[in-house]
């Protein structure tokens, strides 16, 4: 008795470091993804977490009553900045929904199956974990909002991460720079694969990449699909450094392309769809077809024009030839090079489907886009020849297909 | 520096009230939480660890020392995606030494705070490291000038934080 008064205190420090070596010992040797949640992470989020959110919205709201009312300066340049942009993206955009188009015409024919994003739902972001061995941030949205286990998280930037926890009204998501992390990632150029994970000390390295291969640095690099999680197409940053690494593949350090350290706002994807596209089409678009739009077309006359050659009429020709090049312009501005003809015919619903897509894509990635121009499909089914389309040489769809 | 071998008879035992003993922790793991989202750079501090040892030189208890690190250790293992218990233990430690070792020394002095908080830091990151990769499997990156400098931010920020302690604790 004498001895355990003695040392009392040792021994209960023993006991309690035992208990939770015990402890850890168990929680090692089961998968820490498939088993529930543990009551003890349930009491710590519900007692942190309510106030991490009420602090979150006391900030978001006077930042934006500061920012929505009081601080406007600079808001007209900026404003006139971004219709300038949006004049470029519009003009690019037609050249990227031909592109798509085309893409499309070519899967089908291949029976391609494409995965885009369909539905997500916006989160703010409440928390870390506050250390800097766990890279992980909590979000305002749990499994009454639907979050599920697994779910890939953005921002327009890029991905940050998957859904690790899900407890009632928030979550636990896992960064893309934890060391636990792994993401299936591609190179955009060369079209090398390879596995994203984390380092201890925060950064991020692209695995299973072999030493023979020549990866610039600067080179987007991209979500493969292949983990299940993300889908295909997806940024994920740029390779920053490239050094030979251990036994045969090389050591590529990536930045990634959302700011980790500052998030704010995130978006869960919480519905991923696959669709194959349909044999219908395949069998409307020849590959013959297709490689026939990229060719230059001779623009065949208007009515009118062909009325003036004939002799003795008066040929209304500077309208006809001034109508002309106002349906080119807008598409040869933009480099698609693809015939006037074919824009006109197939003009509002393709207009309408690739429009949306491109408009998504930049902000979800290649994968929305692809989603979106889906919904173009009934322009497939026009066959692109000029003959047909110069039937009808409407100049004005073609300004119209232009999504101002 | 003022860093002097006192009886036990000469130290005074401190204690805190219920609200504060529960509230003083809570805080601390909600702000290591929550500031490192507005300032990246706070993830270097360990704010329950300094709290941590505040209170376990304060009361100058081994049983409590112990147990409060253990308490605040897993409450900070249940915010992060590791296995529960490597704060724990780590801060078990830390809580036990250094109450173990307040009853020993007078730590009342802001040099002795500062020198205190250093040695604890390293302690518990060593234990840390040593549990994460001998039981966890983790990987683990020891930079010396890392850990160095985390350690001085922790002691300096450490002297403020026991000083608001000392506001709160109350004399046996």
């Amino acid at each position: 008795m004498d001895v355990l008064g003695r040392y009392r205190n040792l021994i209960v420090l023993v006991g309690v470091l035992f208990a939770q070596v015990l402890g850890l010992a168990v929680q090692v040797r089961r998968t820490t993804d498939s088993e529930p949640t543990r009551l003890i992470r349930i009491w710590a989020v519900g007692a942190v977490t309510p106030l991490e959110k009420v602090l979150v919205w006391v900030q978001t709201s006077t930042g934006g009553v500061w920012h929505n009312y009081f601080y406007l300066r600079g808001v007209r340049a900026e404003n006139r900045n971004l219709k300038q942009q949006i004049e470029r993206m519009s003009l690019e955009q037609v050249r990227m929904s031909q592109d798509a188009d085309q893409a499309r015409r070519l899967q089908a024919l291949l029976a391609f199956k494409e995965q885009f994003i369909s539905r997500t739902m916006a989160a703010q972001v409440i928390g870390s974990s506050g250390s800097e061995l766990s890279r992980s941030v909590y979000i305002d949205k749990g499994e009454s909002d639907g979050i599920k286990p697994d779910m890939a998280v953005i921002t327009a930037e890029g991905i940050v991460g998957k859904v690790l926890r899900v407890y009632r009204s928030t979550s636990q998501v896992l960064l893309i720079d934890d060391q636990t992390s792994g993401v299936g990632a591609i190179l955009d150029k060369t079209r090398l694969q390879g596995i994203l994970r984390g380092t201890p000390a925060g950064e991020m390295v692209l695995e299973k990449v072999m030493s023979d291969e020549a990866v610039p640095a600067g080179e987007m690099v991209l979500t493969s699909g292949g983990d299940g999680i993300f889908p295909k197409g997806l940024l994920v940053g740029r390779v920053t450094k490239v050094a030979p690494g251990n036994e045969l593949f090389l050591n590529i350090r990536v930045r990634p392309a959302a700011d980790l350290s500052k998030l704010e706002e995130v978006l869960v994807v919480t519905r991923i769809d696959e669709r194959q596209a349909q044999p219908d089409q395949a069998g409307a678009a020849r590959a013959v077809d297709i490689l026939a739009e990229r060719l230059p077309t001779v623009p065949s006359k208007p009515e009118n024009a062909v009325k003036a050659d004939t002799p003795g009429a008066v040929a209304p020709s500077n309208t006809s030839s001034d109508a002309k090049p106002k349906a080119v312009s807008p598409e040869a501005s933009a480099g698609g090079g693809a015939p006037a003809a074919r824009k006109t015919a197939s003009s509002p619903s393709s207009s309408s489907g690739s429009a949306s897509g491109t408009s998504l894509g930049t902000s979800a990635g290649t994968s929305s886009g692809n989603a979106a121009t889906a919904t173009g499909t009934p322009a497939m089914k026009v066959s692109p020849k000029p003959v047909k389309a110069a039937e009808t040489p409407k100049p004005q769809p073609a300004v119209e297909d232009s999504p101002h | 520096m003022a860093i002097t071998y006192t009886s036990g008879e000469q130290v005074e035992v401190y204690r805190f009230s219920i609200p504060a003993t529960t509230l003083i922790p809570l805080t601390a793991v909600f702000l290591q939480a929550w500031l490192p989202l507005r300032f990246p750079f706070f993830t270097i501090f360990d704010l329950p660890l300094l709290v941590t040892i505040g209170f376990a030189t304060a009361r100058r208890s081994p049983l409590a020392g112990l147990l409060t690190g253990s308490v605040i250790g897993i409450l900070q293992d249940a915010l992060t995606h590791h296995p529960i218990g490597l704060y724990g233990i780590s801060k078990t430690v830390v809580g036990f030494g250094a109450s173990s070792l307040g009853i020993k020394l007078d730590v009342e002095h802001a040099g002795a705070r500062f020198l205190l908080t250093i040695v604890f830091y390293a302690v518990h990151e060593v234990v840390y490291f040593m549990i994460s990769r001998g039981l966890v499997g983790l990987r683990m990156a020891w930079t010396w000038p890392h850990e160095l400098l985390s350690g001085v931010a922790n002691a300096l920020l450490g002297v403020l934080v026991f000083m608001l302690l000392d506001r709160v604790k109350q004399r046996t």
